[in-house]
């Protein structure tokens, strides 16, 4: 599987820089699977905020370091839980989807049409996808970063009487360019994971429904699992770029 | 038109096609009889290289198709229409946007004359109503109809039919196999038709082949064929007959 998918990310490459560009067909997708995944993810969150918020504050009173809570949740936030927790919703909610609309596709022989018509289904269906969720995950991860620090200054304003305007300075005073740009940044590699293996899975689906419903669940298990280790390979490499102790 | 020789086509150890060749000329209807599994959906398949044969060679229009490169074979695939079994009507766009999808993508064509174009086939197969409805609100027999409108909307020169009245009640499948004789004179196509229906291929064929086990067995016209008192026809074509459920009479 890790050759056939290496395969297809070069044929991604090759075909990306050719005309015809589907923008339209881009634009479509990035709209389609950003609308349809706003709400979980903003919800998944607001909870995810004020949960690390509630779980942190005993344990820094417990070393008398309750002033660093904003600072701490945002930190957390920003660099790890923010991108993380929003790529591996976005792999269950998009990368399945793809999976099964592309392998229902591959059964039905309407990829098979679409390249007798002399169309080329990998450009039309396989890059348009690929590049939608590269770009739209990273505008999804800025949104729910802002959505988890609101759930978070909830759970601080229920232990400590803090402003909104108090915490956002704190959340801002701690959080460095360092902690955004490379928390950001990696989830233009993460969406591509998802869009990837979404459209991997379904583009070589067979044996009609029951191989639709494979490339759906295998679309998810493995671009969750690409994404959890591809994170573990970006963090060392940007705390290598970017130490937070200097 | 079509010139096929020596095609040969195996998955894994299972040889489907086994040193196939037949020739077809311009504005013939040529049918490819055979049991199901016998290969001739991949005949079809590895003529347009939606699957690649593992030897022989394949001339449409005089041009090596398994010499072709990707834009080369683009070129050739819009001279050819292709009717899939299931019609293989693209699911998220109506009617209208499967039609005018080859259009928009293969040909330089303004709004007036695609509307145009749009309007003619739906005539021609009866189903201007169903213009702005979407694949799943339409009947078997009606996709397969959109599936033939969609192929025909380019005009091309060769026609290649897989089980076009496969899963249709045997009214709607002779309807839809007289609807394909049709075209075929209106628009002088030449026509390849893959069956096992022997309704469909009496009301179409010019000529026809039996492919048996990856090897075409009897080659002749379907009267020839049907009449003959080969024990191996005899035996294929009284198989058909009930394999039709009594359409033909």
């Amino acid at each position: 599987m890790l050759g056939g998918l290496s395969t297809f990310s070069v044929r991604f490459v090759k075909e990306v820089f050719l005309p015809p560009y589907e923008v339209e067909q881009i634009r479509k997708h990035m709209i389609e699977l950003g609308m349809k995944t706003l709400p979980i993810v903003g919800v998944t969150g607001f909870i995810i905020g004020l949960v690390i918020a509630m779980q942190l504050s005993p344990v820094l009173k417990r070393f008398g370091a309750e002033a660093f809570l904003p600072g701490s949740v945002g930190i957390s936030i920003v660099r790890e839980l923010g991108p993380v927790i929003c790529a591996l919703i976005f792999a269950g909610r998009v990368s399945s989807g793809i999976g099964a609309e592309l392998g229902s596709m591959r059964v039905t022989e309407q990829i098979d049409a679409m390249e007798v018509s002399g169309v080329n289904p990998f450009r039309y269906l396989v890059v348009t996808r690929i590049f939608a969720t590269t770009f739209i995950l990273p505008i999804l991860t800025v949104y729910v970063i802002f959505i988890s620090l609101i759930g978070a200054y909830i759970a601080v304003v229920l232990v400590q009487n803090m402003t909104w305007a108090y915490y956002i300075d704190r959340v801002i005073f701690a959080v460095e360019f360092g902690d955004a740009i490379p928390g950001v940044s990696k989830t233009f590699v993460f969406g591509f994971i998802v869009g990837l293996v979404g459209c991997y899975k379904g583009y070589t689906a067979e044996n009609g429904t029951e191989g639709v419903g494979k490339a759906s669940t295998s679309a998810v298990v493995v671009s969750s699992l690409l994404i959890l280790i591809f994170d573990m390979i970006l963090v060392k490499l940007t705390l290598w770029i970017w130490p937070t102790v200097k | 038109m079509v010139e096929i020789k020596d095609l040969y086509k195996s998955f894994n150890s299972n040889t489907v096609l086994d040193g196939v060749s037949f020739n077809v000329t311009e504005a013939e209807n040529m049918i490819v009889f055979g049991r199901s599994g016998t290969g001739k959906s991949v005949l079809l398949k590895c003529m347009i290289r939606l699957l690649e044969p593992d030897a022989g060679t394949v001339f449409i229009e005089g041009k090596d198709v398994l010499k072709l490169d990707l834009k080369e074979l683009n070129e050739l695939r819009k001279d050819i229409g292709f009717l899939f079994q299931g019609a293989a009507l693209y699911d998220s766009m109506s009617v209208r946007e499967n039609l005018e999808f080859p259009l928009i993508r293969n040909f330089n064509l303004d709004k007036k004359e695609i509307d145009k174009r749009v309007h003619f086939v739906l005539e021609a197969v009866s189903l201007l109503e169903a213009i702005d409805k979407m694949p799943s609100e339409l009947s078997g027999g009606m996709k397969k109809r959109i599936g033939l409108a969609r192929s025909i909307i380019t005009k091309p020169k060769l026609m290649l039919y897989d089980e076009p009245t496969t899963g249709l009640d045997p009214i709607t499948a002779k309807e839809i196999s007289a609807l394909i004789t049709d075209l075929q004179h209106a628009l002088k196509m030449t026509s390849i038709v893959v069956t096992h229906d022997l309704l469909c291929a009496k009301i179409i064929a010019d000529r026809a082949i039996i492919l048996d086990e990856g090897k075409i067995v009897k080659e002749g016209s379907i009267n020839d064929l049907t009449t003959s008192n080969d024990p191996l026809l005899k035996n294929f074509f009284s198989d058909e007959i009930i394999e039709t459920n009594g359409s033909v009479k």
